[in-house]
């Protein structure tokens, strides 16, 4: 049984309007999220992305269909339970949500309260929580005097603090610039690691997927369009609004606008060669159009790396006769998938 | 001038009167309209603990008393005074009026205020497991404890002018001095007298509640 289970999950709000349709958050759902995750959730504001992480902790009640979380169907809990439950799951926002009126100590130390933990061990474990977090010597410190990185490592070690099996993010690095996104998102990564905490991650941007997600779902709409292991996504999107989240960082095959530019500055034929980790490796696709005597360039694209896993499009301009050429490629395309894009 | 110094000692009775009817005021319409704003501010639609027909009755009988004026809502409230504090003339009576006509007052300042309190850190809260009540003691009501202050200090402002009219039903204080043994008797001498002490009440109360509210925001 996955840790999160959630089947043909509908969340419907009524309509702003008397009288009208009511809107369809979520839209049939489901999801299996297994204990160990770090499992992302891409898709456009709107989509239902932050309705859906929502049902998960129960914050917002689902209309129709069933959430299981570690055994436990929460569709039909008290609020009281709920409660109980949301001890084992931690969140993050944004907006960072910290306590304005509280130090940084006061805001780590809040969940451990609730919680009805003795003072000994909530002094002990905020420190220890902070030191994970590297924010130490901010202990007293009041969030209006971090910056936003700081302030989002706060809002995790406070949502870490009940050592939770599962961490819900949603948009947590969307506030933060590049660099501080990378930070916040090695410390996610750290978490994940040492504690194997589960951790469902919201986003927009396809760069947090491709640095810390294993598993990827594409929302649009409300429903789920696409899911699966991120590098089988990332390499092969089968929907449209997929290779459109995967094309911003990931160059494919070039557009036909990208294609005329290409033709104004190279000559020759274009081609595209696909390569997937395990395919045969580009030193043998270079080693065979030198050795039919063609002239070739690079002129787009490159390789990802995602999990460890290889992959990319290079697109190539080749000049040389043609037979010669056709016969290369040929022999290429029994390895690796070629397209002759002009 | 000379006429104010023989009246110094009533002089300073009044001054004391005001300040015991605005201190009474402030502590029974102080807390009557934290409880008011607090009901508003948890039962309103998509609160804490949402409760329509709790908000809806308290909403329309605030929205019933706050509009009229001070100087009518004495005697309206009169036969109640009668009934809780035994009286209704004087100070005491004044005090009853006061308190509540300051505690819609309030009640609508402190739900203002509890609402400025961003919603994503009540969804926090709620996300690390906390009940309600406990999000509004441990959450809510510091959060908004700068504005809070500032709005108190606003009321206390306030009552301190509404107490002017306590000679309407036999009161005492300063602005019933002023009326009684200055305009009446073309004395402005007298008359700024108290309005100088009132001024510099006034002042005081202000400069203390920008104090406390600069301290609990840090800023």
């Amino acid at each position: 049984m996955a840790l999160v289970a959630l089947r043909d999950v509908t969340k419907t709000y009524p309509s702003p309007e008397k009288g009208g349709d009511p809107i369809v958050a979520v839209d049939g759902v489901s999801l299996d999220i297994e204990a160990g995750d770090v499992y992302g959730i891409i898709g456009y504001s709107g989509a239902g992305k932050s309705t859906l992480v929502r049902l998960v902790n129960a914050l917002e009640p689902a209309t129709s269909g069933s959430i299981v979380v570690d055994g436990t169907d929460i569709t039909n809990t008290p609020e009281r339970r709920l409660r109980d439950m949301r001890l084992g799951i931690g969140m993050i926002f944004q907006q960072f949500n910290l306590f304005n009126s509280k130090t940084v100590w006061k805001n780590v130390a809040y969940p451990l309260t609730v919680a009805g933990r003795p003072k000994a061990e909530i002094a002990s474990r905020v420190d220890e929580l902070l030191e994970f977090v590297g924010l130490t010597d901010k202990a007293r410190s009041y969030p209006d005097q971090l910056s936003g990185g700081q302030k989002q490592r706060v809002g995790i070690a406070r949502a870490l603090a009940t050592s939770p099996q599962i961490l819900l993010a949603d948009e947590a690095t969307s506030a933060l610039d590049p660099e501080t996104t990378q930070e916040v998102l090695a410390l996610l990564k750290r978490a994940n690691r040492e504690f194997g905490i589960t951790m469902i991650v919201i986003t927009h941007e396809m760069e947090v997927i491709q640095s810390i997600a294993t598993k990827v779902a594409v929302m649009d709409g409300g429903r789920v369009v696409e899911n699966g292991d991120v590098f089988d996504v990332f390499s092969n999107p089968q929907v449209p609004s997929s290779q459109r989240f995967v094309s911003t960082v990931v160059k494919g095959i070039p557009s036909p606008a990208e294609l005329d530019v290409l033709r104004e500055r190279h000559t020759g034929r274009i081609v595209t060669i696909s390569f997937r980790d395990g395919d045969a490796s580009q030193a043998g696709v270079f080693l065979e159009l030198a050795n039919a005597g063609l002239e070739f360039e690079l002129v787009y694209g490159g390789i990802n790396d995602i999990q460890g896993r290889a992959f990319g499009h290079l697109t190539l301009a080749i000049r040389g006769a043609d037979d010669a050429t056709d016969a290369a490629l040929a022999r290429i395309a029994e390895h690796v998938e070629v397209t002759e894009v002009a | 001038m000379d006429r104010l110094f023989e009246l110094g000692s009533e002089f300073w009775i009044a001054a004391a009167e005001t300040l015991y009817m605005v201190a009474l005021t402030l502590f029974f319409g102080g807390i009557l309209g934290l409880v008011i704003g607090v009901v508003l501010y948890t039962t309103r639609p998509g609160s804490l603990i949402e409760n329509k027909a709790v908000f809806n009755v308290v909403n329309v009988v605030i929205n019933f008393f706050r509009p009229i004026p001070f100087i009518i809502f004495i005697p309206a409230v009169q036969p109640l005074a009668r009934l809780v504090v035994g009286t209704g003339i004087g100070n005491n009576a004044l005090i009853f009026a006061l308190s509540l006509a300051a505690s819609f007052a309030i009640g609508r300042i402190v739900e203002q205020n509890l609402l400025t309190v961003a919603p994503g850190v009540i969804e926090a809260a709620r996300s690390m497991g906390a009940g309600p009540l406990r999000i509004l003691r441990t959450v809510v009501l510091p959060e908004a404890l700068g504005p809070l202050i500032l709005g108190y200090t606003f009321v206390i402002v306030a009552i301190i002018d509404m107490t002017a009219v306590a000679g309407y039903i036999g009161g005492g204080g300063l602005g019933n001095f002023a009326l009684v043994y200055g305009y009446r008797q073309f004395e402005p001498v007298i008359t700024w007298a108290a309005v100088i002490l009132i001024v510099l009440f006034v002042q005081v109360v202000q400069f203390f509640g920008n104090w406390l509210a600069r301290k609990v925001l840090r800023r």
